[in-house]
């Protein structure tokens, strides 16, 4: 056994030794191959490829194409382009960035902001040839620096088309913004293969359609060969592909309506939606506050990004996409809906409503004292009787309201073309378990059952998910994707494509029961919680009032809101569709900490409707309400 | 002269102890040709050349102390780094950060890490100890087994998928077993039904995979994207002839038409300025450097420390040959830099650590295997 394994070492290490000269002929090879073709390339060929070489002092220049406008269902010009002279460094042919701007600052204007947003650049592009230091050089500016050119090496005039949003913060979170192309994003369209029709673009949308119609905005590069200097300089264009422009994208926002809606708003934080019911357009979005995109279009300076990151009232959140909050008593339509259709109530069946109802031990309070005495399902509708949809939830159990309104869209995204969308919390014995890690808190109580019947407890929804469960009643059942855009014009050919109406679903609701709902929310504006809002309204409508908390409250705790910080108060939100009979807008209105939901929401809701359906205009922006004016209306909500 | 109570001539006799001349000099030859050609592909700007000068004093110091450990002691880090390389292997696959469309990445914290990178290691380092284990008394088994450990992470790294590193990475173990006598039957065998499998795994391979294959073969399909890097290189080298365009003076390189001019593309730039003869010269150093290495490994006391000289020899040939070929067009393009020429600190530092364990080798060839 010893000696057969030593003749296998003295083996092994004959056989390493020949195997050693097999890999040593191996790299002889290989590096015969590669001599081969360099001589290939650099004696045989070489006359071919110095012509090439030559050549290439003609270069192909990447053209990038101007990018599509933003335009309303009016066609009024959200984004557009202008061209204006720039100064730019490049940064890899200049040894110290900081004497050369020092340099510069003497001909040019060079504030603090300029310099950190040029190193805010510098930090997030990567290999890009040129930045920016100073944008929208005066014509006089543009004569000093050429007449000083000779001064500096790697600075450079260039002329570029500059993004400009005329209508500022106005629509801001619809239309978005662009902005620089970040190293992140260059890996983004490398990932999808994009990459090579970015070679000649520095921008690229970064939120709103913006962003997610960035590909039809784009446009194809076009290229352009010109002859170089040594240098790398341009000296003329030889023959070009020209670019084509990227496509204008019409929305199917009226930016008046828009307008209207956002001054409604005032100061006040809130989201607003206002759908077309019969096809899923958008008419209005609103998420306050906004902030003005042309900030971005240059590259955001430190100064201004610190202001709107770190406001308290969060501005660049998109509160109507991504914002979740309690539907609050905006909810009891659907779920006197749900009663009808599954049986457990008739329009007829009243119940006592004495201010409370009591489940196990846990008293569930009714927002007015003393509560609304004998109500049926219109009066808990028009005076939103608590108890009554207590008792409601109670009987019809979780499982039937979580399937009920389920089939309405609540708690999954719309498919809204804008990117961020949250898909909210539908709740539900299921979505308990699977959202909890505790078994004790994994468990469904019964007593959860009674707040979710009122729109509160767990229920979290966007303005979006509202607005569409809205127009899908308002519809009757028939629902359709929300969307922005109506149509995409191809700039060159003139040629328009429409995005067509997509259809959700269809829920099946008997037309009965949805006369009884719709009945009821007319009452609302005409004699219930919303009737002071919609007094002398020139158009018939229905409606619901909503207050959504923000803090939870003790039993037999009074809500006093004076008594509570501002940012703790109660969210006001309204819901209506106008008018009755074939709706021509389904609008959603949610001010955050509005407090009662008739007084702060309901009157924004109606200067929108009085602008739409009438083209009124309100004489001064309506200011809120004061706040020491408490519940005096008989109707609480 | 004596410094701090050492007479200095100990103190040089101490310094230079177990630098191989040989290896050193050529390493360092190739090194300062990178230097050159990264001057002139900065344009004249010293500051990238400052900052690789700084990478190659810290490259030589991990050389000259690699130098001084016995391999016995490197042997001993053989199972845990494979261990610990396949563990995050597992782990990138598992939670790693996607980057291009591919999960290369672990991240720790603020660094980024990339665990293919340390198996190029790892994997030689592992089989080398394996065979020197089952010494005299290799079977076919043990070719199995060692074809399972190689599998095992170069799939994990293709289906990242980083096809270039798994080459590198199957390439590196395929040295060992190679070199540890795998039958050539079994060789045959399994080139054959490597072969056979190409036409499947073509199948399986990522549209960019096979955009970039594509692209190889006819490089003017896509004059703006994959096919320009391609392109412009191959101008470059041929535009550069027998004499090239001289040092600084090199068009392509200075009108800015060759990308990753600094890394993976650097040897355009060299062999744009320097023509066939300074190509001649660069597989002469490469060629003189893979000699060195074989021989040390040929007179390496133990199976171990045989197979890894040998395989890490021929690392430096593969990436040397994937580089070049690939700025010639005759091979795909992967990310692989140019061995000792390329801008990049990670890569100096670990080229010189595998100059120091063929100098610790070498060194330490007479000493009886324990």
């Amino acid at each position: 056994m010893r000696f057969a394994e030593l003749k296998n070492y003295a083996g092994e290490l004959r056989d390493f030794q020949l195997r050693l000269g097999i890999v040593g002929l191996l790299v002889l090879a290989a590096f015969g191959l590669l001599l081969a073709r360099f001589v290939w390339l650099q004696v045989l060929q070489h006359d071919a490829y110095r012509a090439k070489a030559e050549e290439n002092r003609i270069a192909v220049v990447p053209v990038a194409p101007s990018r599509g406008l933003v335009l309303d269902r009016t066609g009024e010009v959200l984004a557009r382009n202008y061209l204006a002279y720039t100064l730019e460094i490049f940064p890899a042919q200049v040894r110290n960035l900081e004497s050369t701007i020092a340099q510069l600052a003497e001909f040019v204007d060079i504030q603090p902001r300029d310099r950190a947003r040029f190193r805010k650049l510098l930090q997030e592009t990567r290999n890009a040839e040129s930045l920016p230091i100073r944008t929208r050089l005066t014509d006089e500016e543009v004569a000093r620096i050429a007449a000083n050119r000779w001064r500096f090496t790697g600075v450079d005039i260039k002329a570029r088309l500059f993004r400009q949003y005329p209508y500022g913060e106005i629509a801001s979170h619809v239309i978005g913004y662009i902005g620089r192309i970040t190293t992140r994003d260059l890996e983004r369209l490398e990932e999808q293969e994009l990459d090579a029709n970015y070679r000649g673009s520095d921008y690229i949308g970064k939120a709103g359609i913006e962003a997610s119609y960035q590909q039809e905005l784009h446009g194809i590069t076009g290229l352009e060969r010109v002859e170089i200097d040594a240098a790398g300089r341009g000296i003329r264009a030889l023959s070009r592909v020209p670019a084509q422009a990227g496509n204008n994208i019409g929305l199917t926002l009226d930016i008046r309506l828009q307008e209207v809606a956002e001054r409604a708003f005032g100061e006040r934080r809130g989201a607003l939606v206002a759908i077309e019911p019969s096809t899923g357009g958008v008419l209005a979005f609103v998420s306050k506050p906004g902030y003005d995109p042309n900030l971005f279009v240059d590259g955001i300076d430190p100064q201004s990004w610190e202001a709107l990151n770190n406001s308290p009232d969060h501005p660049l959140n998109n509160r109507a996409i991504a914002g979740v909050y309690p539907p609050g008593s905006t909810f009891k339509p659907y779920m006197a809906l749900a009663a009808l259709e599954l049986g457990k109530r008739t329009a007829r069946t009243t119940i006592n409503d004495p201010g409370y109802f009591v489940f196990g031990d846990r008293r569930f309070r009714d927002s007015k004292p003393g509560g609304h005495g004998t109500v049926d399902m219109y009066k808990s509708i028009v005076m939103s009787s608590d108890v009554y949809y207590y008792m409601l939830a109670n009987d019809l159990g979780i499982d039937a309201i979580a399937g009920f309104m389920k089939r309405f869209g609540f708690g999954t995204r719309t498919g809204i073309d804008l990117e961020g969308e949250a898909a909210g919390v539908l709740p539900s014995p299921e979505w308990k378990q699977a959202r909890f890690s505790r078994p004790e808190q994994q468990k469904w109580y019964a007593g959860e059952t009674i707040s979710v019947g009122i729109g509160q407890g767990y229920n979290a929804y966007t303005p979006a998910q509202l607005a569409q469960a809205l127009a899908t009643l308002a519809n009757n059942g028939d629902m359709f994707r929300p969307r922005l855009v109506s149509h995409v014009d191809n700039a060159r050919t003139g040629e328009r494509r429409y995005v067509e109406p997509q259809l959700v679903r269809q829920v099946q609701l008997r037309p009965e029961h949805l006369a009884v709902v719709k009945h009821a929310m007319a009452g609302v504006n005409t004699e219930g919680t919303a009737a002071r809002a919609f007094a002398g309204a020139q158009y018939s409508s229905g409606g619901k009032t909503g207050t959504a908390q923000v803090v939870g409250m003790k039993q037999n705790e009074k809500y006093d809101e004076t008594k509570v910080a501002e940012h703790l108060r109660d969210h006001s939100l309204y819901i209506v569709f106008a008018p009755l009979e074939g709706p021509k807008i389904a609008l959603v209105v949610l001010v955050e900490n509005g407090g009662f939901g008739a007084r702060a929401a309901a009157p924004v809701a109606r200067t929108v409707l009085d602008y739409f359906l009438l083209g009124k205009l309100p004489a001064t922006p309506r200011k809120p309400a004061p706040v020491a004016e408490v519940r005096t209306d008989a109707a609480s909500d | 002269m004596e410094i701090a109570g050492y007479p200095l001539r100990r103190l040089r006799a101490r310094a230079i102890e177990g630098i191989d001349a040989p290896l050193f000099l050529l390493a360092l030859a190739l090194a300062a040709i990178g230097l050159a050609t990264l001057y002139s592909a900065s344009y004249g700007n010293a500051s990238r050349v400052a900052s690789q000068l700084a990478s190659l004093a810290m490259a030589l110091a991990a050389m000259w102390a690699v130098a001084q450990v016995p391999p016995q002691t490197l042997v001993r880090f053989a199972l845990p780094a494979y261990v610990l390389a396949l563990a995050l292997l597992l782990a990138v696959a598992l939670a790693g950060e996607v980057v291009n469309g591919a999960r290369r990445w672990l991240s720790l914290g603020v660094l980024r890490f990339q665990p293919s990178e340390m198996m190029k290691i790892a994997m030689p380092l592992m089989l080398a100890w394996y065979f020197h284990r089952r010494e005299g008394a290799i079977r076919l088994r043990d070719f199995a087994l060692a074809g399972l450990l190689l599998a095992v992470p170069v799939l994990l790294v293709a289906r990242q998928p980083d096809l270039g590193t798994a080459l590198l990475v199957a390439a590196a173990g395929f040295y060992v077993i190679f070199l540890a006598g795998i039958g050539w039957k079994v060789l045959a065998g399994l080139a054959a039904v490597t072969l056979a499998s190409l036409l499947p795994l073509w199948g399986l391979m990522h549209d960019y995979q096979r955009k970039r294959i594509l692209t190889l073969l006819d490089p003017s399909t896509d004059p703006l994207g994959s096919g320009y890097h391609i392109i412009q290189s191959t101008i470059a080298v041929g535009s550069g002839g027998i004499t090239g365009k001289g040092w600084l003076n090199g068009s392509q390189t200075h009108l800015e038409f060759i990308p990753e001019r600094h890394t993976d593309f650097i040897f355009a730039v060299y062999s744009e300025e320097f023509g066939l003869i300074g190509n001649v010269v660069l597989l002469a150093l490469y060629s003189l450097l893979v000699a060195r290495g074989l021989s040390i490994a040929a007179a390496a006391p133990t199976p171990f420390t045989r197979l890894f000289a040998g395989a890490v020899t021929m690392i430096f040939f593969t990436y040397a040959f994937v580089n070049m070929g690939m700025v010639a067009g005759i091979l795909p393009v992967v990310g692989v830099p140019l061995p000792f020429v390329s801008y990049g600190g990670t890569s100096l530092l670990t080229l010189f650590t595998g100059i120091g364990i063929l100098m610790s080798i070498h060194r330490h060839r007479k000493l009886v295997q324990t």
